[in-house]
């Protein structure tokens, strides 16, 4: 008999119609009658007091209806932003971050009053009008002299600019770098980078008077965490609160907070009695949306000449920004998994987290993993340098090999297989053969080099007995199934798509286990009104989690049709077959019922005894473990030695995420994933001005987001390897990509300089930098 | 002070008065309601606002509507005629050439201006012809594969495009 098997089959995404002709329902699509508009006034210092705010000429500039400050907002928005423990429970300080600054700004493109104006042009005319009086104060920039004690303060109020200071020791590192026969030492640092999705924030308020309901659209991956904190400050318990947010163009781990914006807006909303629209434009973008990486590793090897790992030591210092990020210390996890996909006898990582006058840094696409990755994966290639053997070898000799595998730090890797990855990207990109080209092309005065980058990563966040410890929160997820009367299927969840396919990928897993047929299965997120209390999209954890949650309510369902058709047929539930969403008696395929028709009856008369009518189920889904994907990248570059260029002559990837659901969809995780690693690693940096904390990247002209000339063909292949910790044998891919690039780029770079004595190349590998490096060399 | 601006949008004659500092970007989503048109960026970097005037790509961000009078524009909203769509949107449906979707209006609209002056571009034509529009999810692969395939369409050459909006994409798999 032909069956059907939608999990795994290449569906073309029902996303795309929409928008694809101009039909998306992005935040800046959201218009209400009467809806006024909000400029934000922000701070152009890094650090200054607020003397006084003159908002008189902005009052009487025309069409607006308010200018609002600190004091006229103290009342309405009743707490501070959150801060979440994310690895870090025991920080030193949590300075409580309001909003909107009242007496000191303490980084560039802090709000410090907001215009009301009935249209965007109106309100940005009075936002020039707004007239602030500030003493500029020293700027905290460097995150070394703002650990030492008596540097000047990140804000006047704290007693340090210390955030927190963590050890995580695993193992007895004494005796693992006694055994060694060597030790190396290096500085690999993360330069800040802009996530920069494509569409900015914006949100829509609309407070009804009298009434103290709110409907909040805004462009978020967690529409329920905003609920939850936004409603809260402002005294709307969540039943009355409703947070939508529709098509999200691109989130990368940037809109997954509360923001001081969406507070400011709602309660603008409320104060004015009109609905409250704010768009951010790019340079507030930059400025004002959470920034990602931030860090310096000093790290120590210990390992032994026959190519043997022993220990590793590293300290990271964590730029967090002027104020934590609510989840600034989710980065943390580097720490813990900064011995990749190796044994190590011992392990001693220590993170510090230190203010200075910049915004705050937060999650971005991997946050943690793509830092232990790159550091991991450094070390690795400068042990194999000194000893003269290949990266890859060196690899092989250390991988992990037995599963489950518990790290170090008792993280329990659930599925492995990483020589398998690692042989067949060599395969794929016939590394001997390039080797000897690499050969025969130094003879003739060209560089190109080699890369490599296995990596493991932790994502499905995650297991309750984990993340409630860690993060402060159990981050389980939900999922509502119901089948309606003529069998067509909604299924709500509390996770959010913007750009993952969920509405295709999750529609395929319950056609196949409710057996209906797929365009019968609509799949609702993003709008609190209607979908069960979920924590979002980030950590790869949609799939893991929020499928699981899925597959449970499905299960419910089909128990609950076994008992209809056991019914119906007059046997016994033991008795029923179920195959591909046809219900039998065992023997008698012949006179099956269709899951539709099941549904009809239980809406109907004549149930079983005691059974409620209907056909739905909600479920949450605590899971088991983490998920781990791992694979192995490798890059081959050119080094131009005269100008400092590389340029990308392969990218092989071989990833391996358990089973896939839609290899169209993965694919395309991977090849936006790898981009952004080797953007980070190539071109991207956020700048400020040491002196005085101004932002030097502060427009799409400054910053690079590389265009279709930079990227290079990505060739992908996979190995499946399921996941034991869930029924759908699934890991996670939407950050594997760029967990693994960037080191891949960096070290291939490092092989192409080799012949002068190059070790290590910092990120970005901009031509200046390299120019200078060789020139420095030849000299 | 208001002008008055009186232009075609999608074969549709409109006359409106506008300020003349309103950007023709502003007045395509806020004045025509036509919102498949974005922005990105405030420099003209990102071309998210890309829209045809006179059958010529333009950054919409960088045009006030004043300057757009007398003309003809067309904004991904008239690209499909008759539930039939662009070759170039089949494509990038068939080849997940889009993921979030923000950037898409605009690169479907560089691509089929690209395609119209240069119906078999090259690859480095592609990437020259795109190189002003900003994606942050696709890494630009699909987008690539896309373009090729609507050029191979239009031309006749491909197998399977039909041009047309088909009710379902689901294709069962056999097992
Ligand atoms: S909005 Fe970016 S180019 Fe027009
Ligand atoms: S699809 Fe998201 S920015 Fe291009």
């Amino acid at each position: 008999m032909a069956v059907t098997s939608m999990i795994g089959a290449r569906i073309q995404r029902r996303e795309d119609p929409k928008l694809i002709t101009g039909h998306g329902n992005f935040i800046d699509d959201v218009s209400l009658v009467n809806m006024a508009h909000m400029s934000v006034v922000r701070s152009p210092h890094a650090h200054a007091r607020i003397r006084s705010i003159d908002t008189s000429r902005a009052l009487a500039s025309k069409g607006v209806v308010a200018v609002l400050t600190a004091a006229d907002f103290k009342g309405v928005i009743l707490g501070p932003l959150p801060v979440t423990n994310s690895f870090v429970a025991d920080k030193k300080q949590v300075p409580e971050q309001f909003p909107i600054a009242a007496e000191e700004a303490v980084y560039a493109g802090e709000p410090v009053a907001v215009v009301i104006a009935d249209d965007r042009y109106l309100a940005d005319d009075a936002a020039q009008l707004v007239s602030v009086d500030y003493e500029p104060l020293p700027a905290v920039m460097d995150l070394e002299k703002a650990m030492e004690p008596g540097s000047p303060l990140v804000k006047s109020d704290r007693p340090d600019n210390i955030g927190w200071d963590a050890a995580f020791p695993a193992g007895d590192i004494d005796a693992a770098f006694a055994e060694a026969d060597f030790v190396l030492k290096e500085r690999i640092g993360q330069q800040r980078v802009f996530p920069t999705a494509m569409e900015t924030r914006g949100c829509v308020a609309d407070y009804v008077p009298y009434d103290n309901r709110c409907t909040l659209w805004t462009s978020t991956q967690v529409p329920h965490f905003i609920r939850l904190f936004v409603g809260g400050a402002l005294g709307v318990p969540e039943s009355q609160f409703r947070v939508v947010s529709h098509d999200v163009g691109g989130g990368f781990g940037a809109k997954l907070r509360p923001y001081p914006e969406e507070y400011l807006a709602t309660a603008a909303s409320k104060i004015t009695e009109r609905p409250v629209k704010w768009i951010e434009d790019r340079t507030e973008s930059l400025q004002a949306t959470t920034h990602g990486r931030g860090q310096i590793f000093d790290v120590e090897v210990a390992a032994k000449r026959d190519g043997t790992l022993l220990g590793l030591k590293f300290t990271q210092l964590l730029d967090i920004g002027a104020y934590h990020g609510v989840f600034s210390a989710f980065q943390v996890v580097a720490c813990l998994l900064g011995g990749g996909c190796y044994e190590w006898k011992a392990i001693n990582a220590r993170s510090i987290g230190i203010f200075t006058n910049r915004m705050s840094t937060d999650p971005y696409r991997g946050a943690g993993r793509p830092e232990a990755t790159h550091l991991v994966e450094r070390v690795v290639d400068l042990v194999a340098r000194e000893i003269g053997m290949d990266p890859a070898e060196v690899r092989r000799k250390n991988f992990i090999t037995a599963f489950p595998h518990t790290n170090n730090f008792g993280l329990v890797y659930d599925s492995g297989e990483y020589e398998k990855s690692l042989d067949r990207a060599m395969a794929n990109i016939d590394y001997p053969a390039l080797r000897k080209r690499q050969e025969e092309l130094r003879a003739q005065g060209r560089y190109t080099g080699i890369g490599f980058s296995t990596y493991v990563e932790i994502c499905g966040l995650g297991p309750s007995s984990a993340t409630a410890p860690a993060a402060g929160i159990a981050l389980v997820e939900s999922s509502m199934v119901r089948v309606h009367p003529a069998g067509s299927v909604t299924v709500s969840v509390g996770t959010h798509a913007h750009g993952q396919s969920h509405e295709t990928t999750f529609a395929q897993i319950v056609a196949d286990t409710l057996g209906v047929p797929y365009d019968s299965v609509e799949i609702r997120h993003g709008d609190t009104g209607d979908t069960p209390f979920g924590y979002g999209t980030y950590g790869s954890r949609s799939l893991a989690v929020g499928g699981m949650a899925i597959m449970a309510s499905c299960h419910k369902v089909v128990e609950k049709a076994k008992k209809l058709a056991a019914h119906a047929f007059e046997a016994s539930e033991e008795d029923i077959v179920v195959d591909h969403g046809r219900y039998f008696v065992r023997g008698n395929p012949g006179e099956a019922k269709a899951l539709a028709e099941l549904a009809f009856a239980s809406y109907g008369a004549g149930l079983p005894e005691g059974m409620e009518h209907g056909l739905e189920a909600v479920s949450y889904f605590d899971p088991p473990n983490f998920v781990w994907p791992f694979g192995c990248h490798i890059c081959a570059v050119e080094v131009d030695p005269e100008t400092g260029a590389v340029s990308i002559d392969r990218y092989v990837a071989v990833d391996d995420c358990g089973n896939v659901i839609n290899p169209m969809v993965v694919d395309g995780q991977l090849h936006g994933g790898i981009a952004q690693g080797i953007s980070q690693a190539l071109f991207e940096e956020v700048q400020y001005d040491d002196a005085t904390g101004q932002m030097l990247t502060g427009t799409m002209l400054d910053y690079l987001i590389p265009t279709m000339a930079e990227m290079p063909h990505f060739e992908l292949d996979r190995t499946v390897t399921p996941s034991p910790t869930n029924e759908l044998g699934v890991k996670g891919i939407g950050e594997a990509g760029t967990i693994a690039s960037s080191i891949a780029v960096i070290n291939a770079i490092t092989d192409a300089l080799a012949p002068f004595g190059i070790k290590h190349v910092e990120m970005p590998a901009r031509p200046d930098r390299l120019w200078s490096m060789i020139k420095e060399a030849r000299a | 002070m208001t002008q008055p601006v009186a232009l075609t949008i999608n074969g549709r004659r409109r006359e409106d008065h506008v300020e003349p500092r309103l950007l023709l970007v502003h007045y395509l989503r806020e004045v025509a309601g036509l919102t498949g048109t974005h922005i990105a960026c405030d420099t003209s970097q990102c071309g998210a606002c890309t829209v045809l005037i006179d059958g010529e790509a333009v950054k919409s961000c960088s045009v006030f509507a004043v300057q757009a009078a007398g003309r003809e524009v067309t904004t991904i909203e008239g690209l499909a005629a008759d539930g039939i769509l662009h070759p170039v949107q089949q494509a990038f449906w068939n080849e997940h050439g889009l993921q979030c979707g923000f950037c898409t209006p605009g690169f479907i609209m560089a691509a089929a201006y690209l395609l119209k002056q240069n119906p078999s571009p090259t690859d480095d034509e592609i990437v020259r012809g795109l190189e002003g529009n900003l994606c942050r999810c696709t890494g630009y692969e699909n987008i690539k594969k896309a373009v090729r395939s609507a050029s191979e369409a239009m031309s006749g050459k491909a197998d399977g495009v039909s041009g047309e909006l088909v009710g379902s994409a689901a294709v069962p798999v056999e097992g």
